[in-house]
């Protein structure tokens, strides 16, 4: 249960953001060099961490199927590779999944509010929230109003997330930013402080549609964002990046921004997700590399 | 900020979960001679009383070998070599081939890089992203941009014609030991001036190595001189006759004293000596940034650095913001072995220096000072110092008022610009400062404000071979760096 | 009809825009080659030398902020305020011994070298000053800043264009001086300091003292609140003590051993960068 938040900060003020300081601060994250169990750990970790996505025209029942499988066993061979932490997919196909996952402990997410664009009226994002709940899905991604954003409506979209939180009931709520969209580290900032404070249950960097998806210094700034969040309310937001995200490295690296951000406390699936579909693979080899001390070849790894 | 008022906080758990395993750079690669003569005349030769002392590694207390000391027959058998060197060849080439050289020694400390970091980590305590990042990087930029200066020196001061001094005598700290010496030997070369070079006692390794490319270089002959040694072998080079520049970085009550030496004898005098530089925070700076910067300020190299972030000045609104971050954030900064990749702080360069630190943390808590240390364990053998905050802090105190010279923070806050100018300039040094504030017409107020010969403004502790270091007031006089950088080696 | 008597002047010395004896009241008799009294002249104290640089500190902020422009237009001002003057100041210099061309000469090339100096207070900021391209997204850029006061010792020489070619380039870069008049022609200079309180140059910014080198020398250069010092001389003695007492708060020693003021060299930018500090300043650039 969510506490009560006072004191809603005046969202026409900018925090801000020096974006060559936020470049170099990763720049010298990224020079952690991290060596064998740790190393292992963190493989292992981000393999929890992932939303296991499809978000394609072409999708049909087999292929979120054949995801589904793949999330509960990513490597038939080998029984200790940990499952992922959810799946995501259309609404249409919530429901497939569902069933497909059924006691696997792994959750259900869909993108709602006329994902990617976010192009509706209210009320339609708010009955697709809903549909999507009642087929089943434990989580919703939500994309913000870019437009109305970017137009210095911010109240817009502090009551849009806010009625999204409510449509969705049970289920945790993602807010989308779509950072490649917001331009500026200060706009980052402000959106996530947005949707902080109007509900959100974790911050996303992106829906993967738009180009720059995740980046380093966009999630630092979010991850910061949710580090004054918390030192002011109490309350723990959780960060998923997502798109561009593909191999085990640029993984790694994103788990020591956590890790040296807000520190322990967010180093788990409820806290820290990757949304990714190529990196799980990635990930696999790496692990296996670890234990048999050779470099694989992807031909070894099901692409789905 | 009364500490003890604070609301409660909500706290980070960085002591827990995911560590690093040790990422040790390594080695094996390195190798070091057991003993070390001075390089005069283009050899390595034994020291004329015979004379030796250890150079150790301060993160294990270990020896790595020994070094010569540097008597006054020594100096000025340097001395001789590097003015016959000057009269018969290195004034008489043309500035072009000069140039290449030093362009040729750029070349080959960025091919040696790795070993050079390698060294400089064991033998001076640095972390070695910091040695492999920073110092190795930037000696090599330094001379590759000096190198370039030699033919071109007409161009750098309108309406004159500038000609070099002669033989340069300078005396390098320990703090940065390699790129120290490119600081004084590529503005020196690239002039026309040859070298008389004393590294400091407890860091000589790489300026011995740096010998052996000045030999592989194929650089003539008593251009480049290094004597090893202490305090008397600094005074011998000093107060030699034959020497015209004595170019020295280090404290200021040394820089006091060689000031004091030369007076009366003509010969041109740099200083660069030491700082206590104010880092100014105001309420509307892009703060987690500015904490970062608060943290590359003040523990860049242990601290050890002249122009460190060392007095924080923060504005009162955001005090409580700031200190919160800075005292979680020191919580994530691994304090250790030199030679681990992740290593955020290294070893105190040596014991005398880890108890003068200690001692100032004495006395500013004997002082009333409040102290935050980050919890983290340090070795057992070593000489290693925590990052430490010191709250609670007046300008009257001394840990405010004196060079440290270590990872050690002040803390103070102020309520308007006026109020933190006053307090930045209260001091006898000028040497840097630090401004964050996303207003820019309140950067330039401030910048032009502190009287200090370099200022950040968003950022701290940045350093580029085009750009001119150097203090005001009691932090030194000259410039080196950049196009000013050339003036404290010529005539014009 | 009978001879007027004559109203004889009183020299008396600049300290922060004030004309006020000595605080000692001690004075020393100045005296024409034929030992007739010209004058009593003032002898500093150090208390007088110190007083000045508590006047020229105070001073010093606010002339270096002043626009260039404004710094310029006043420079100017003080040669229009010299050439109206230009024949007292020469008798001055006839009576410390010059002959009548001589001084008259003198005369002119101080009052053009107060123009030429003039010219350079908007200008050498330009010469000296760089914009570093450094290796990273990053603005940096370096400009001179005054040293700030400076404290400068005269030459027996050339009494009125020695003490500008001395003067002037701290002046023009934004320093605040305590000048030592040459202790056996200090007419001109005391004249000169009347010139410039007709001459819009604030209070405190020029400070001139008349006294004995011997008594304040030490003074000038060991003074903790100066930071640099110009000796004007060829003395070693006094330029190692000048340059001992310097090192007490690493004071930039700056020594003019000419007595050719009138030498072309004199006029370059390259004096003012002398009594400047180069200031460096980084940002990042971003969005």
């Amino acid at each position: 249960m969510k506490k009560e938040i006072s004191n809603i900060p005046d969202f026409t003020k900018t925090v801000p953001i020096d974006q060559v300081n936020v470049e170099e601060r990763v720049a010298k994250l990224n020079t952690r060099s991290i060596k064998k169990e740790s190393k292992m750990f963190a493989l292992k970790l981000a393999m929890q961490m992932i939303d296991l996505t499809t978000l394609e025209g072409s999708d049909s029942p087999g292929r979120v199927k054949q995801l589904c499988h793949k999330a509960m066993r990513p490597y038939s061979s080998d029984a200790d590779i940990p499952k992922v932490a959810a799946v995501c997919v259309y609404p249409t196909y919530v429901r497939i999944a569902r069933e497909t996952l059924k006691g696997s402990g792994i959750n259900v997410a869909s993108v709602a509010t006329s994902f990617p664009s976010g192009w509706a009226p209210l009320k339609t994002k708010l009955e697709e929230v809903r549909y999507c709940v009642e087929e089943g899905a434990d989580e919703i991604d939500m994309v913000i109003s870019r437009g109305e954003f970017l137009k210095g409506n911010f109240s817009y979209i502090f009551d849009e997330v806010a009625a999204v939180k409510e449509a969705c009931g049970p289920a945790h709520l993602k807010v989308i930013l779509e950072t490649g969209e917001l331009q500026t580290l200060d706009n980052v900032r402000k959106a996530s402080d947005i949707a902080m404070y109007a509900g959100a249950d974790f911050i996303k960097t992106s829906t993967g549609k738009i180009s720059p998806a995740a980046t380093q210094p966009v999630t630092l700034v979010m991850l910061e964002a949710i580090r004054d969040f918390y030192y002011k309310t109490g309350v723990k937001i959780g960060m998923k990046p997502a798109g561009g995200i593909r191999d085990s490295k640029t993984a790694l690296r994103y788990l020591v921004m956590v890790r040296e951000t807000l520190g322990n406390d967010w180093m788990n699936p409820d806290m820290f997700r990757f949304g990714a579909s190529s990196l799980a693979n990635d990930l696999l080899m790496q692990i296996i590399k670890q234990q048999t001390g050779v470099y694989q070849s992807a031909d070894y790894f099901s692409k789905d | 900020m009364n500490v003890t008022d604070q609301q409660k906080r909500y706290t980070l758990d960085f002591g827990t979960g995911w560590a690093y395993d040790p990422a040790p750079e390594s080695t094996d690669h390195i190798s070091l001679k057991k003993k070390y003569g001075h390089f005069i005349n283009g050899k390595f030769v034994e020291p004329a009383e015979g004379n030796y002392f250890e150079t150790i590694n301060p993160a294990t207390e270990e020896k790595l070998a020994d070094i010569a000391v540097g008597s006054k027959a020594d100096v000025d058998a340097a001395v001789k070599a590097a003015r016959k060197a000057y009269d018969k060849v290195w004034s008489k080439m043309p500035a072009s081939e000069r140039g290449r050289y030093i362009y040729r020694i750029a070349r080959m400390i960025q091919e040696r890089a790795r070993e050079f970091a390698v060294i400089e980590s064991m033998d001076g305590g640095k972390p070695i992203r910091e040695s492999r990042d920073v110092d190795v990087p930037l000696a090599a930029a330094h001379f590759f941009y000096y190198a370039g200066w030699a033919d071109k020196l007409n161009y750098a001061f309108p309406g004159r014609t500038p000609a070099p001094l002669g033989v340069a005598g300078q005396i390098i700290p320990w703090n940065f030991p390699l790129l120290m010496a490119a600081w004084k030997i590529a503005p020196a070369l690239a002039t026309g001036n040859t070298v008389v070079l004393k590294p400091a006692e407890t860091t000589p390794l790489t300026c011995l190595k740096l010998a052996e490319i000045m030999q592989e270089a194929g650089l003539p002959d008593g251009v480049v001189n290094f004597v090893t040694g202490a305090g008397d072998t600094g005074a011998a080079i000093v107060n030699h006759q034959d020497i015209n520049k004595i170019a020295f970085t280090g404290s200021t009550a040394v820089g006091k004293l060689i000031q004091r030496s030369i007076a009366g004898s003509g010969k041109k005098l740099t200083l660069e000596l030491g700082g206590k530089a104010a880092n100014i925070i105001f309420e509307d700076a892009p703060l987690d940034q500015a904490v970062e910067g608060i943290v590359n300020g003040i523990f860049f190299n242990q601290g050890h650095v002249c122009c460190a972030g060392s007095r924080l000045f923060v504005q009162e609104g955001v005090a409580d913001a700031v200190h919160q971050k800075l005292t979680d954030r020191l919580e994530t900064l691994i304090v250790g072995d030199p030679l681990d990749k992740n290593t955020d702080i290294g070893a105190i360069n040596s014991k005398e220096q880890l108890d003068r630190i200690n001692s100032y943390i004495e006395i500013g808590l004997n002082e009333g000072a409040a102290i935050t240390q980050s919890s983290c364990s340090i070795p057992s053998k070593g000489y290693f110092c925590r990052p430490t905050l010191l709250q609670n802090v007046s300008q009257a105190s001394r840990v405010v008022q004196e060079e440290i010279f270590g990872p050690v923070l002040t803390i103070q806050t102020f309520r308007t610009p006026d109020e933190v100018l006053e307090k930045a300039n209260n001091t006898p040094y000028g040497l840097s400062g630090g401004v964050w504030t996303d207003k820019g017409s309140k950067i330039f107020r401030m910048t032009s404000g502190i009287d200090a010969g370099v200022l950040w403004a968003n950022t701290f502790n940045k350093f580029d071979p085009t750009s001119p270091f150097g203090g005001y007031k009691e932090s030194g006089m000259g410039r080196e760096g950049g196009l000013h950088g050339l003036l404290p080696y010529l005539k014009i | 009809m009978n001879k007027r008597l004559e109203v004889k002047k009183t020299y008396k010395m600049y300290i922060g825009g004030a004309f006020p004896r000595s605080e000692s009241e001690r004075y020393y008799s100045l005296k024409d080659k034929n030992g007739n009294q010209i004058a009593n002249i003032c002898r500093a104290s150090r208390k007088d030398f110190r007083n000045s640089v508590v006047a020229a500190r105070k001073a010093q902020s606010g002339w270096a902020s002043r626009t260039a422009y404004n710094r310029s237009q006043i420079l100017y001002r003080i040669a229009e305020m010299m050439e109206g003057r230009a024949s007292q100041l020469a008798e001055e210099l006839v009576l410390e011994g010059l002959s009548s061309k001589k001084a008259v000469e003198e005369v002119n090339e101080a009052i053009d070298r107060v123009v030429y100096f003039a010219g350079w207070c908007d200008k050498f900021q330009q010469i000296f000053s760089t914009v570093n391209p450094v290796a990273g997204s990053y603005f940096n850029f370096s400009v001179p800043k005054p040293t700030g006061v400076v404290s400068v010792i005269m030459p027996e020489k050339s009494s009125l264009l020695g003490l500008l070619q001395l003067i002037l380039p701290a002046i023009a870069g934004g320093n605040s001086v305590i000048v030592l008049l040459p202790q056996n022609n200090p007419l001109a200079g005391l004249t000169f300091a009347e010139i410039l309180h007709t001459s819009d140059m604030p209070g405190g910014v020029i400070n001139i003292l008349s006294g004995f080198r011997e008594e304040l020398l030490e003074q000038f250069a060991s003074h903790m609140d100066v930071n640099a010092v110009i000796y004007g001389g060829s003395d070693t003695e006094s330029l190692k003590l000048i340059q001992e007492q310097a090192s007490k708060n690493v004071k930039h020693v700056v020594v003019e051993t000419s007595n050719n003021f009138f030498d072309e060299s004199f006029k370059n930018p390259y004096c003012i960068l002398d009594l400047q500090e180069i200031k460096t300043t980084w940002h990042p650039v971003g969005i």
